[in-house]
């Protein structure tokens, strides 16, 4: 028993030095993520977990510099028509995919094609009527209408480059056995997938961009557990953990010394934490009701006292980090008077009855704010019964199906508002049972019209003037009471040279990134 | 022990597969929730025209019954069909994780059976030494306190507080190219913690049943006899008395097989241990149906095979029992 004892302490002991060993001298980055991806094709699938792979294993047209700037990737150079509808791009001839075949035009035409009818963000690409290629390098996009979203919509994160001759064999592209055995031509190979445990990536030693990637590989770990994925970065197991939302997890991060945490890298996703409301419903669907609601949030409580600090109030439908946001929106100010006599004014009779669910995820996002409206809204004559989902099913078939009356989600803004913000205000996207969609049945013409507009203007600052008209209203008009941005951090080993803090964060091509010597 | 015996334990043990297969159908068809508007969650939505393609393309649109029908005739062929989350083949899926799990049962029934039954017999050789009353309080809390919180308290210390064990999973990512004794070694760092999570409260069990069965024994009158012939106390123990004592452990040790298989999900979840556990954990939170069956038919098939194991070690440990 004793030797055993010993055995064991000497093996953990052994084990435990060998880990220790600095990570930098073997070119490796350790990834640590609860997010479990179905595959690795982001082509075919939207979503944080498949996107991080996917960014490094497939190369897009363009990559987007900090400043919210297109650079090239795979196209070396671009022009636009006269009249928007006409956009080409010259590529690198020396790209290739991982199996040694060349990416030229026909991979691009092929794969916007392909994203056009299977990604889910239909408006990335709906005006794209054709892709020419007049020659192997050249690929012409050929519009319906102007369309300025085109250029984030190419971003690695949302355009991959597919090759034609994997995935252009007639079988269905979203369930191709090549999503989870993938061929791309970014800087990192695909090693290993082992479903709902990890990825191996390693360096591809062909790639078209000079001296990158500098990694040898990226080993991504899924730890479902945040605790034990926190435990396990304490512990200097890991080397990354992005997409970390819990004050918990980021107060404590924050106090270890070999790491970083950084909220940069989180300004293209843009996640939004909010209260949305079914207009449809009888008991909502006269605006003051909304706002009587609207006034009782506090949020500055929401994001000092329940997250502690590591969030930020949110004012409008568009994330504070784009360019289109606009910062002269007047967010409601807590005045419970002033909601009690909206109430009086649209003659609800009191107390009023309510329902809110909340999208199952991070507690203190979701559940704990639903809790505190419950005791908030009660000082304004509102008894707010809280639903809980156990878990995203059911949430998604109450909310989907239009049988809720409040709802907590957090809903991301994917770059350009055409992609992540328009689906929510159209009055053509009200569709019961689509998750995402316009669920709380808001319908204004003035709003549809504003981003039909605004969808086509190809002027920056008209566009954004269109915004601002758009965010007015939409506050005004609350379909939705903003709460904050999602505290998404990012924590990494002090020694990681290029961490991922562009515009896309961790959905950007890691090439770049080193350890220090 | 005969031919016809064996035989007859099979065909029941497949008859209660067939039961568990069918009530599992459909009771996992009666949770709320469509696996479609999962699937599109995970896409970041979804148009009405995929919904309706993704639940054509996994059977959803046909009626339960047929659906049930299809379902039983493949998995008699072997197929238990594809992944809806991961699109894979559920047999591969679950190929990947039958090993963590088979290891850490095992590991955690060896430790328990083991430990406990020497603990057993140690309180059984003075009933009110120092012994005794530590296997009777021992085994009191060690049942008394779920499995998760254990995990969570041995996290606390051994990951956390003193970072001695890892919790990451079964291996460390950066040893997976490592020679074969430096994995192994890896997995077994690894492996202690959960392991022993899972082990504590059988552990317990054994111990005081080993310890109360131990005192009938000791008590009879061939243990006397052998005794009386002058045998050391090491040989009356372990020779003549624990030999007959074991047969209940044996009993008991087979049927909490299943026990010991839905204790590892609950480990496997707190130490995020790749296993069947956490596959079925995680399948049903995303409604993958053909997953959660999947798992499920191979938990049973291990507690039936297990059960039948047990009857056949209990005649072979019971000469009386070997002619019925």
């Amino acid at each position: 028993m004793k030797l055993m004892t010993r055995l064991m302490g000497a093996a953990a002991i052994a084990v435990s030095a060998m880990t220790a060993t600095p990570i930098w001298a073997d070119g490796s980055l350790v990834i640590l993520s609860t997010q479990t991806p179905r595959h690795l094709n982001g082509a075919v699938q939207s979503g944080i977990a498949t996107a991080v792979p996917s960014t490094q294993l497939f190369a897009s047209l363009v990559r987007y510099d900090s400043g919210w700037e297109p650079q090239p990737y795979l196209a070396k150079s671009w022009e636009t028509s006269e009249d928007g509808r006409t956009i080409t791009f010259r590529m690198v001839d020396n790209a290739t995919f991982h199996d040694g075949t060349p990416v030229t035009s026909e991979d691009v035409a092929f794969s916007i094609m392909t994203i056009k009818a299977n990604h889910p963000f239909q408006t990335m690409f709906a005006p794209v009527e054709a892709v020419e290629t007049p020659d192997p390098h050249t690929a012409v996009f050929k519009l319906s209408q102007p369309h300025p979203a085109l250029m984030l919509a190419l971003s690695p994160a949302l355009a991959p480059i597919l090759p034609k001759h994997v995935y252009g064999d007639g079988q269905d592209v979203k369930s191709h056995p090549a999503n989870s055995a993938v061929i791309g031509s970014g800087p990192f190979k695909l090693k290993e997938f082992t479903p709902g445990e990890a990825i191996i990536l390693e360096k591809n030693p062909n790639f078209f961009m000079e001296g990158r990637p500098v990694l040898d590989e990226i080993l991504i770990k899924l730890v479902k557990d945040p605790s034990a994925l926190l435990i396990s970065m304490e512990n200097g197991e890991g080397d990354m953990y992005p997409y970390m939302a819990g004050s918990q997890e980021i107060k404590r991060l924050q106090e270890v010394e070999a790491l970083e945490v950084t909220d940069q890298g989180y300004a293209a996703i843009g996640p939004i934490n909010w209260l949305a409301f079914n207009t449809a419903s009888p008991k909502l669907s006269d605006k003051r009701v909304r706002q009587a609601i609207a006034y009782a949030v506090d949020r500055e409580f929401i994001v000092k006292a329940l997250h502690r600090g590591v969030s930020t109030a949110q004012r409008g439908p568009i994330i504070e980090s784009s360019p289109f946001f606009d910062a002269g929106i007047e967010p409601f100010a807590v005045d419970l008077e002033k909601s009690k006599a909206l109430l009086a004014e649209a003659g609800v009779a009191l107390p009023l009855a309510l329902t809110i669910d909340y999208i199952p995820g991070p507690k203190e996002q979701q559940q704990s704010v639903a809790e505190y409206l419950k005791s908030q809204l009660k000082k304004i004559g509102i008894e707010l019964e809280v639903r809980a989902a156990p878990d995203f099913p059911t949430w998604a078939g109450r909310v989907g199906g239009h049988d809720f009356e409040l709802s907590m989600d957090v809903v991301f803004n994917w770059g350009d508002p055409v992609i992540g913000v328009h689906r929510t205000y159209l009055t053509s996207n009200i569709r019961k049972g689509v998750i995402w969609s316009n669920t709380q049945s808001y319908s204004n013409p003035k709003v549809d019209e504003i981003l039909a507009a605004a969808a086509v203007e190809p002027d920056m600052a008209k566009r954004t003037a269109l915004y601002s008209e758009f965010q007015k209203i939409v506050v005004e008009d609350v379909p939705i009471t903003f709460i904050n941005a999602s505290p998404y951090h990012t924590a990494y080993k002090d020694g990681l040279e290029g961490a991922p803090m562009g515009i896309w964060g961790p959905m950007h091509p890691m090439d770049t990134m080193s350890w220090k010597k | 022990m005969n031919g016809s015996f064996l035989i007859r334990r099979v065909f029941y043990g497949l008859l209660l597969m067939l039961g568990v297969v069918v009530l599992n159908f459909l009771l996992i068809r009666l949770a709320p929730g469509d696996p479609a508007v999962v699937i599109a969650g995970e896409m970041g939505g979804a148009t009405e025209e995929m919904l309706a393609q993704i639940r054509a393309d996994y059977g959803l649109d046909k009626p339960v019954l047929v659906q049930l029908g299809i379902y039983l005739g493949n998995v008699v062929q072997g197929d238990l069909g594809q992944s809806f989350f991961f699109n894979q083949p559920v047999a591969k899926l679950i190929g990947l994780r039958i090993w963590p799990t088979i290891l850490l049962v095992l590991t955690a029934l060896t430790l328990s059976t083991v430990l406990g039954v020497i603990l057993g017999v140690l309180a059984a050789r003075k009933p009110n030494g120092l012994m005794s009353a530590f296997v009777a309080v021992f085994a009191t809390v060690g049942y008394a306190v779920p499995v998760f919180w254990t995990g969570i308290m041995l996290i606390i210390l051994f990951a956390s507080i003193l970072p001695i064990f890892p919790v990451e999973g079964m291996q460390n990512v950066r040893l997976r190219d490592a020679n074969l004794f430096v994995k192994a070694l890896d997995i077994a760092h690894h492996l202690i913690l959960p392991a022993f999570t899972l082990a504590v409260i059988y552990l317990a069990q054994y111990a005081r049943l080993s310890r109360a069965s131990m005192l009938e024994v000791l008590g009879s009158d061939y243990v006397r006899t052998a005794r009386a012939k002058g045998a050391s106390e090491r040989s009356v123990l372990f020779k003549h008395a624990l030999r007959n004592a074991a047969l209940p452990i044996l009993t008991v040790a087979g049927l909490q097989f299943g026990n010991l298989i839905s204790g590892a999900l609950l480990v496997e979840t707190v130490f995020n241990w790749p296993g069947m556990g956490r596959l079925a954990f995680d399948s049903i939170l995303r409604r993958d149906y053909p997953t959660i069956m999947g798992v499920l038919f191979f938990a049973s098939a291990m507690v039936v095979v297990a059960n039948i194991l047990t009857d056949i070690s209990y005649r072979i440990a019971d000469p009386r029992l070997r002619g019925k």
